[in-house]
Formats: structure tokens, C-alpha cells, sequence
């Protein structure tokens, strides 16, 4: 049987996040009443001009600038004209054949042969970035439609990717990578519930080993990241049956429905729009010069997989913490500060990963509402590693900091915590735990490392978790090495 | 029609009312009386909010009674062109499709009117969405030459340009794509100016063809135009098109400026097609502004004859994208029996649009379309840019252009049915919306049959100080501009001939 090879670029828009809009003054947000982000320049109110946000276009610049791309000298401006009752002026401002950003890539790591395990990282390459704005939104009912305008007139970024991917994991991969770039760069919170990424996919078959494309099919309304990947595995096989069967693939744009897992055509080649591209005559080119660029690249913050390459090396801790902290730069970040605090990264990487992310999580709470600082964090890893505390009463404490923001000194001081046996206490109860076990001392002495833990617990219950572990480990092997 | 101050300058209107021998209030109520008494003939105004103007007057005789009058257009009643917007008022473009749209903002030469005094005064009647060359493309009804009613004013300002004429205000302002000031101004025989693209902010014009379209003054006298300039000029943050450049006191830089000067006689512009009589009137003038001393000089515009066929792809390629707004979604016009929003895109343009604003979408969608772009409107961009350094050649002898505004004297209404006979009316003025330039027309004399002729002197980029003064110089020697037309007998003849509708 013929082999076939798939190949996908995706278009994704990006909402820019600014505070107004792409061209005029009016606040640009989501979760408002109806039409309440308006002024006459969203509604095109007749007479009425935009005038660029510079903000966004700092934003793309800056986007442009994260992924490798080559910024064009000059931002220039198109009229993308359709009629469509969400689109106040009949057409959308946007660029057409001179995008500011051309080329670049996106670093993706594709699934690993296990969870804990990396997988293999590739450069999906970029076509351009150019900026636009956003449309209303239609909202049907059963006679009528009605309109919002809110987000009409956002700053949108459309990020096209070359036909480079091959498989629904790769296009799963990349969007998830370009997603952590973008909230990392602060560019877009990329909330797809919120419409602030949306994706569209081209794909196509072709016999494995041929250059040329096959017909491509564009798969509409893939308004979440499953259903990028759900989306595109369906039309892949969708079209491979086709293939297969002796069939033609007709281009069309279809859309998806990730409820049904279906899809259904929507337009073919021949209802294509004409766009009527023209260059905007209301707004002028914009000059992006060298300091311009420089003043943006000195914002840039270092991308996500370069900082786990780097807290690899620098730090030494494993993919399994790396790779839950670096999705999230402030939780990255948060564990940088306790690990520099601390002096101790593998343990401060435990915490967070382990204990931090769960109480979030079952508190609801965003990092940026958590009260234990990193500060704090170290603060109690440090009580541990010194033998001030032992695990449980740290879980103890940290549940208090959680709850209270009070340091951990303090919770230890308050709650009595401290390891608070004598060293002659503690010296009787080790004597007494050994000798009430000499096969174990004996296989201890004989040289079976791990026969030293069934001391540990005879002493614990008599120090009622008050002992320092590592003193009492420490007295253990004194005494067992006396004979 | 008994106001013995409808046709004085707005320099002698501000010494009345600065002196306290006239108050703004008086001034409006003679205006009143007299747009009353005239037009119903004239038909310069689509509507005319007069509780508004008066209170508007009262204000500034408030401010003058408190010591703290604004300058000297506080009081003087100003109107505008109804295409731009004023909070509160009509914005109708002469459209069906606006016909009962009301403008929620101000644009900004409305708000800087207001800020210097001025009493925003009706809404003036065009050629549809400003499409034409002789007011007669309005869905409300034709505006008719003040100095002959069976002819046509000219256009698209056509209303700006007869309420001068006809003394229903002291000023006004229009819009200039293609001639739209100087060419109404030339037919009704006062002072229009078209300002530099960029000197004057667009925000609040309803567009025709953004990289064309200018805001300028109509006046009866260059020093009136230049003081209304002065008041709406000026860069706009909400105008990315509007240029950062210092606005000088036009009238005092008029003063200062006496020549003599270097102009050019472009011969592209004196050829077939120039009615005889306004070529001479025109060669008088120049004859005047060489007696004086100025060095004259003729001079090519070699791609002036391409300026026409460039002009109707560019504008109507921006014109078929800046009215796809008016859909009958969010407001104007909407069909009552549409089927889908599809249905309703078709309806609503087809009631709501006249044939002459159908026409150039039509034609202007298809210079845009796919595999069309680039014969019709790239080709367009680059013979603009060609008859643009065609004027800047020209600049590098000359100061300043001489030419006629028009070829033709004011025509009969309905006689030109021919579209394209009505394009070429705006063979002389196209030349200078192409090349962005400074461009005013004048009176420079009469018809035998008692019509107006203009003359134009085209100037240098923002150098509108220069070209006022040039016009000055002129307009200071002659009388022409003293004259008014006889409008107790022929609106008592029209009103005679037009029983049901006289006032």
C-alpha cells in the first residue's frame, strides 16, 4: 500500500493584550455588557479614523523579535474588504503583502516516549506575523442575530506557520509552545475560552517522499487545543480514506465540530473571497528603526525552553520539575527566587511542584494570591535542611503558611514544633531502639545500609515526632558503629 | 430680506459686533429672516436647526457682555457642508441612507469652530456622499445657482457655495476631492479655498476618497477664507493623516506678503474645451499680476491629461471601501423587508444610495478586484505620483499656478445627463487632490449672461500663507467680489413660477 505523509500549517490569532484598542482610544477587554466598549470609531461611525496603537504594535514587534523573525522597517497598512454584520466598517484593517514580522520559528517538544521522560524538540519555521483587528461578535437567536462589539477593533496578531508539521502532536505541540511564549512575553494571556487564540489549519496529504503539496482543506473553529489536535487527527483520516479509496481531495474550508467530532464543508475554491487588498489610505506607514527594535529587544525575557535548558544545568533538577515550572513563568520564577534563598534547588523544586501547586489548586488561587512568598519558602526548606524540623511538622508548617502568609520561624515557634528532644533523650531512646533490635544492628553492621530505618521508628514514636531526623540518623550510626 | 448685513465680510461683521453695534444674536436673526426669504428658491440647506443657532448667538453675545469673547469669528455664523459632523445635528451626506442619522460626536474642525466662537450654522446641501460637480446628485433636491436659478451651483459643495452667494451665511465650509470647493466657489462667485492634504484634520468628514478628500473654507473675501483657515487648521491626534506643522496668523502673513511673484502659466490647462470667455477673463488676470511686476512664465504639466482617468480609479477604489459602512446594520437606512443580512446588505444600499454614489462603488470595486488591482489602481498610484512631481518640477521656477477653476461657466440644471460630461468638468481642479497641493478659486469677472468665473492659483505644499497673499494681491484691485447677484427679483420670479412651495 502507498504511503502518505501529511502536512499542516496552522494560522493562529493572537489577541494583543493593551489596554485600548487597535485604533482608537476605547478600552479594549473581555466579560463586558454588551456593546459597553464602543466609541464611534469601534461602531464606524460615518466621518470617523483610526489612529494606530502603538502599544501593539510594540507588543508584535516584541513577539516578532522572540521568535526569530526578521521586523520589517516599515509597518504598513491594508483594507482586507468583505461585508459581515460583525465587521463595523466593512473591512478590516490589517497587512496584506508587507507583514512586519517574516521568518522565525517555534521551538516544540514533541510528546516523550513517557511523561517523565523529555521528548524530541524541533524548530517549526514561521512564514510572517502581521498585526490586524478583531471583529464583533454575531450572537443568533431564534429570529435574530444580534451583534457585540466589544471585541471588535482588538489588537490581533495572525501568526502563520510554514507547512512544516506532519502529524496532530506537532501542531498540538506547537501551539502549546507558541502559547508559553506569548504569555510569556506578556503579549496575550492566550485564554482560548476567551477567544484570545483561536487556530485554523491547512492540511493536506501527500504520497511520503513526494515535494509537492497536495490540495489543501482549511479546517475552521478549532476553538481549543484538544480540538486543534482532535480536529486535524479526523480530517487527516478523513482525507487519507479518500486518498486511499482512489479519490480527490477538493479544497474547501470545512469547519469542525469538536462536540460531535465531526466536520462539515463550509465554502469551496470557487466561493472564495476577493479581498480587494488596497493600502489604507487613512493611516500612515510607521517607521520601526534600529532603536525602536533594541529599545523592544531589551524587553525580551528568555524563552521558556531556554530557561529549562538552564535550570537543567544550572540548578540540576530533573525534566519532571523542570517541565512542570517552565510552562509558567511566574511559578519558574517563583522557584528560582526559593531556590537562590534556599541554597537549595532539588528540595525547593519539590516544594513547588509538589506542595505549592496543590494547594493552589485546591485553593483556586493564582500564584500572584499565594501568601507564601519564596522567601518563606526557603525560609522553611532551610528549617528542614538543618534539622530544625522534621518532614512532617514541615507539611504541618507549610499548610499554616498557606493559610496565614506567617512566616515558618514563627509557626515553628508558635505551634512548638521544633525538634525538641535532648541529646540525652535522645540518646536513650536510640540505645533502646537498638538494642531492642540486635538481628537489625547485626545486618546494619554487616553491611545493609537500608537496615538502619527500622531504628528510626521505635525513636520517632518516643520523641513524638519531635526528633530531628538527621539527629537522630546521625546518633544511630555513633551508637551502632560503637557495637 | 431686510437684514442690510447678509452680505458683509466677516472682518467688518467682527468690528460691528466687537463695538457693540451689533449683537450675534441680531446678526442670526437677519440671517434668519433672510435664509427664510431666499431658500426656498436656493435650497442651500438640507436642514437648519435655528433654536440651536440662536442659542448658539446668545452664548457668544454672553461671552462678549462678560469680556471673554473668543476672537473674531466669536458670533459669526458659519455653515457646513452636510457631510460633517456636528453632536446633536443631521449628518446626512444628501444620502437617503442617512436621511435620518444624527451625529453623536463632533468632528474637528465643528469642535474647533465652536471652540473660537463660532455659530455652527445648518446643514448645507451636496452632491450625494459629495459624488458630483453640481449639487444636483442630492436625495433631498437640487440647490440652484443664487445667480441664475435654472443653473446649477456647481459641486459637490454646492450648498456651501450658494448660501454665500444667496447671503444666508458669512461663511462656510465644504469638502474638496476633485474641485468640490473651488469649483461651486467659481460658479457662485465667491472665495473657495482647498487647503494642503493634512493641513486641515478629516476627522468627522464622512469620507469619499480618504487620500483626496480635504475640509476647507468658502468666504466672500481672501482675508475671510483666511481667517476661518486659521481657526480649523492644525495637526489632530485623531487624524493620522494631518500633519504636525505650525499654523501662522494667515491674515497678518498676507499683509506681510507683496510680491512680486514668480507664476506659472501651466499650457496643459488653456486648451480645448475652455469656454472662451473664462479663458479671457483669466488672461486678464494674469495680465493684472504681470502689470504689477510679477515674472510669468509658462510652464508643463506633460501627464495633466491622465489626471482624470487616475483620479476616477483612485477615488471610486476608496470610495467603494468607505461606504461598504453604510449597510443598514448599526444605523442608517435598513430595508423593512429583508430576508437575511445578505438580503439586507442588497436592499438597504440599493433604496438607500442614488445612481451616481451606485456607479463609482461599482466601478470601484472592480479597479480593486483580483487580477484588476494592479492594471487599474497601482497604474492609477503611479500617475498620481507623476502629475505630483509634475507640480514640483514646476515649483522649482515658479512660486505659484494661474489657471482657470473651470471650463465651463455654470450650466443648465439637468444638462449635463452625460456622467462623463460631468467628470470632465473637474479637468482643471483634479490636478491639485492628485498632487495634495493648496488650491483656491476667486472671482476674476463675468459672463456676458452676468455668470461668475474663477480663477485658481495653485501653491506650494503648506505654503497657504503665500498663495492667500497672491490671491490678495488680486482680489485687493478688483471688484468682483463686491458683487452679488439680484435675488429679490429672481426669487420672486421662481417663487411666482413655483406657487406651492414659496415661503
Amino acid at each position: 500500500m502507498q504511503d502518505y505523509e501529511a502536512v499542516i500549517g496552522l494560522e493562529v490569532h493572537v489577541q494583543v493584550k493593551t489596554r485600548s484598542k487597535m485604533f482608537t482610544r476605547v478600552a479594549s477587554g473581555y466579560g463586558f455588557a454588551e456593546n459597553t466598549l464602543t466609541d464611534p470609531v469601534v461602531l464606524a461611525l460615518p466621518g470617523t479614523l483610526p489612529v494606530m496603537n502603538r502599544a501593539a504594535l510594540d507588543a508584535v514587534v516584541k513577539a516578532g523579535l522572540m521568535l526569530g523573525c526578521e521586523i520589517a522597517p516599515v509597518c504598513k497598512w491594508d483594507r482586507k474588504n468583505y461585508f459581515y454584520p460583525d465587521s463595523p466598517k466593512n473591512y478590516q484593517i490589517s497587512q496584506y503583502d508587507q507583514p512586519i514580522c517574516r521568518g522565525g520559528s517555534v521551538e516544540i517538544e514533541l510528546p516523550g516516549p513517557a511523561r517523565n521522560v523529555m521528548g524530541e524538540h524541533k524548530r517549526i519555521p514561521l512564514t510572517r506575523i502581521h498585526l490586524e483587528e478583531d471583529v464583533g461578535k454575531l450572537n443568533h437567536f431564534a429570529r435574530d442575530s444580534l451583534v457585540d462589539f466589544n471585541r471588535a477593533g482588538t489588537p490581533l496578531m495572525e501568526i502563520v506557520s510554514e507547512p512544516a508539521m506532519h502529524t496532530a502532536d506537532e501542531a498540538f505541540a506547537f501551539l502549546t509552545a507558541l502559547k508559553t511564549v506569548m504569555v510569556y512575553g506578556g503579549i496575550s494571556d492566550c485564554d482560548m475560552e476567551k477567544g484570545q487564540l483561536r487556530c485554523d489549519a491547512n492540511i493536506s496529504v501527500r504520497p511520503a517522499g513526494r515535494a509537492e503539496l497536495g490540495t489543501k482543506v482549511e479546517l475552521k473553529n478549532l476553538n481549543s487545543i484538544s480540538f486543534v489536535r482532535d480536529g486535524i487527527a479526523h480530517e487527516i483520516a478523513r482525507q487519507l480514506a479518500i486518498v486511499r479509496a482512489g479519490g480527490r481531495i477538493d479544497q474547501e474550508t470545512r469547519d469542525f465540530d469538536g462536540q460531535t467530532g465531526a466536520s462539515q464543508s463550509l465554502r469551496s475554491k470557487e466561493q472564495a473571497h476577493d479581498y480587494r487588498y488596497f493600502p489604507d489610505p487613512d493611516l500612515m506607514p510607521v517607521k520601526v528603526d534600529y532603536a525602536w527594535k533594541e529599545r523592544l529587544r531589551a524587553t525580551c525575557p528568555e524563552l521558556p525552553f531556554e530557561k529549562q535548558r538552564r535550570l537543567q544545568g544550572q540548578y540540576q533538577i530533573p525534566y519532571t520539575i523542570t517541565s512542570v515550572l517552565v510552562p509558567d513563568r511566574e511559578l519558574s520564577d517563583y522557584f528560582e527566587a526559593a531556590a537562590e534563598l534556599s541554597g537549595q534547588p532539588q528540595a525547593a523544586g519539590n516544594w513547588v511542584v509538589n506542595d505549592l501547586l496543590r494547594e493552589l489548586g485546591h485553593a483556586r488561587l493564582p500564584l500572584g494570591e499565594c501568601k507564601v512568598r519564596p522567601g518563606d519558602l526557603a525560609g522553611l526548606v532551610r528549617l528542614v535542611s538543618s534539622g530544625t524540623i522534621g518532614t512532617p511538622a514541615a507539611r504541618e508548617v507549610f499548610a499554616e503558611m498557606f493559610r496565614s502568609g506567617e512566616k515558618p520561624e514563627a509557626i515553628v515557634e508558635r505551634k512548638g514544633l521544633k525538634a525538641a528532644a535532648s541529646s540525652d533523650e535522645l540518646e536513650r531512646w536510640c540505645r533502646e531502639s537498638v538494642a531492642g533490635d540486635p538481628r537489625a544492628a547485626s545486618e546494619f553492621r554487616a553491611g545493609k545500609e537500608s537496615a538502619i530505618n527500622a531504628f528510626k521508628g521505635p525513636v520517632m514514636r518516643a520523641a513524638k515526632g519531635k526528633a530531628n531526623p538527621k539527629a537522630v540518623d546521625e546518633t544511630l550510626r555513633r551508637i551502632l558503629a560503637q557495637g | 430680506m431686510e437684514s442690510k448685513h447678509h452680505y458683509e465680510t466677516i472682518a467688518e461683521l467682527a468690528a460691528l459686533l466687537s463695538g457693540g453695534k451689533l449683537s450675534a444674536v441680531e446678526l442670526a436673526q437677519g440671517l434668519i429672516e433672510r435664509r427664510k426669504a431666499v431658500d426656498p428658491a436656493v435650497r442651500a440647506f438640507n436642514s437648519f436647526d435655528e433654536a440651536d443657532a440662536l442659542a448658539q448667538a446668545r452664548a457668544s453675545d454672553e461671552r462678549r457682555a462678560a469680556g471673554r469673547p473668543l476672537g473674531p469669528l466669536d458670533g459669526i455664523p458659519i455653515g457646513l457642508k452636510d457631510v460633517i459632523a456636528v453632536e446633536g445635528q443631521p449628518l446626512t451626506a444628501s444620502s437617503r441612507m442617512l436621511a435620518n442619522f444624527v451625529s453623536p460626536y463632533d468632528s474637528t474642525v465643528a469642535r474647533k469652530l465652536k471652540d473660537a466662537g463660532a455659530v455652527c450654522w445648518g446643514r448645507l446641501n451636496l452632491d450625494e456622499f459629495a459624488m458630483g460637480s453640481s449639487t444636483e446628485n442630492s436625495a433631498f433636491g437640487a440647490t440652484r445657482n443664487p445667480w441664475d436659478l435654472e443653473r446649477v451651483p456647481g459641486g459637490s459643495s454646492g450648498g456651501s457655495a450658494a448660501a454665500l452667494a444667496a447671503g444666508e451665511a458669512c461663511a462656510a465650509l465644504g469638502s474638496d476631492t476633485g474641485g468640490s470647493i473651488r469649483q461651486p466657489a467659481a460658479f457662485c462667485g465667491v472665495v473657495g479655498l482647498k487647503p494642503t492634504y493634512g493641513l486641515v484634520s478629516r476627522y468627522g468628514l464622512i469620507a469619499f476618497a480618504s487620500s483626496l478628500d480635504q475640509i476647507g473654507p468658502f468666504a466672500r473675501t481672501v482675508g475671510d477664507a483666511a481667517l476661518v483657515l486659521g481657526a480649523i487648521a492644525g495637526h489632530d491626534p485623531l487624524d493620522s493623516t494631518s500633519f504636525r506643522v505650525d499654523i501662522p496668523d494667515y491674515r497678518s502673513e498676507i499683509a506681510k506678503r507683496r510680491g512680486p511673484w514668480r507664476l506659472g502659466i501651466p499650457r496643459e490647462y488653456f486648451g480645448e474645451g475652455l469656454d472662451p470667455e473664462i479663458g479671457a477673463a483669466v488672461e486678464a488676470a494674469i495680465r493684472f499680476y504681470r502689470n504689477k511686476g510679477c515674472e510669468i512664465k509658462e510652464v508643463s504639466l506633460p501627464h495633466t491629461r491622465y489626471g482624470i482617468g487616475a483620479y476616477y480609479i483612485i477615488a471610486t477604489a476608496e470610495c467603494s471601501s468607505n461606504l461598504a459602512r453604510f449597510d443598514g446594520i448599526r444605523y442608517g437606512h435598513r430595508s423593512k423587508d429583508a430576508a437575511d443580512a445578505v438580503d439586507l446588505y442588497f436592499r438597504s444600499r440599493a433604496e438607500g444610495f442614488g445612481a451616481e454614489v451606485k456607479r463609482r462603488i461599482i466601478l470601484g470595486t472592480y479597479v480593486l478586484s483580483s487580477g484588476y488591482h494592479d492594471a487599474y489602481y497601482l497604474r492609477a498610484q503611479k500617475v498620481r505620483t507623476l502629475i505630483r512631481q509634475d507640480f514640483l518640477d514646476a515649483y522649482r521656477e515658479v512660486d505659484a499656478l494661474i489657471t482657470p477653476t473651470s471650463p465651463v461657466l455654470p450650466f443648465k440644471a439637468g444638462e449635463k445627463a452625460d456622467p462623463l460630461a460631468m467628470y470632465l468638468c473637474d479637468v482643471y481642479t483634479i490636478g491639485v487632490n492628485l498632487a495634495g497641493l493648496p488650491g483656491i478659486s476667486l472671482p476674476c469677472g463675468f459672463s456676458k449672461s452676468g455668470l461668475p468665473i474663477g480663477l485658481q492659483l495653485i501653491g506650494q505644499p503648506y505654503r497657504e500663507a503665500d498663495l492667500l497673499a497672491i490671491a490678495a494681491a488680486y482680489e485687493g484691485a478688483h471688484e468682483w467680489h463686491t458683487r452679488h447677484p439680484d435675488l429679490e427679483a429672481s426669487v420672486a420670479a421662481w417663487n411666482a413660477k413655483n406657487p406651492g412651495r414659496a415661503s
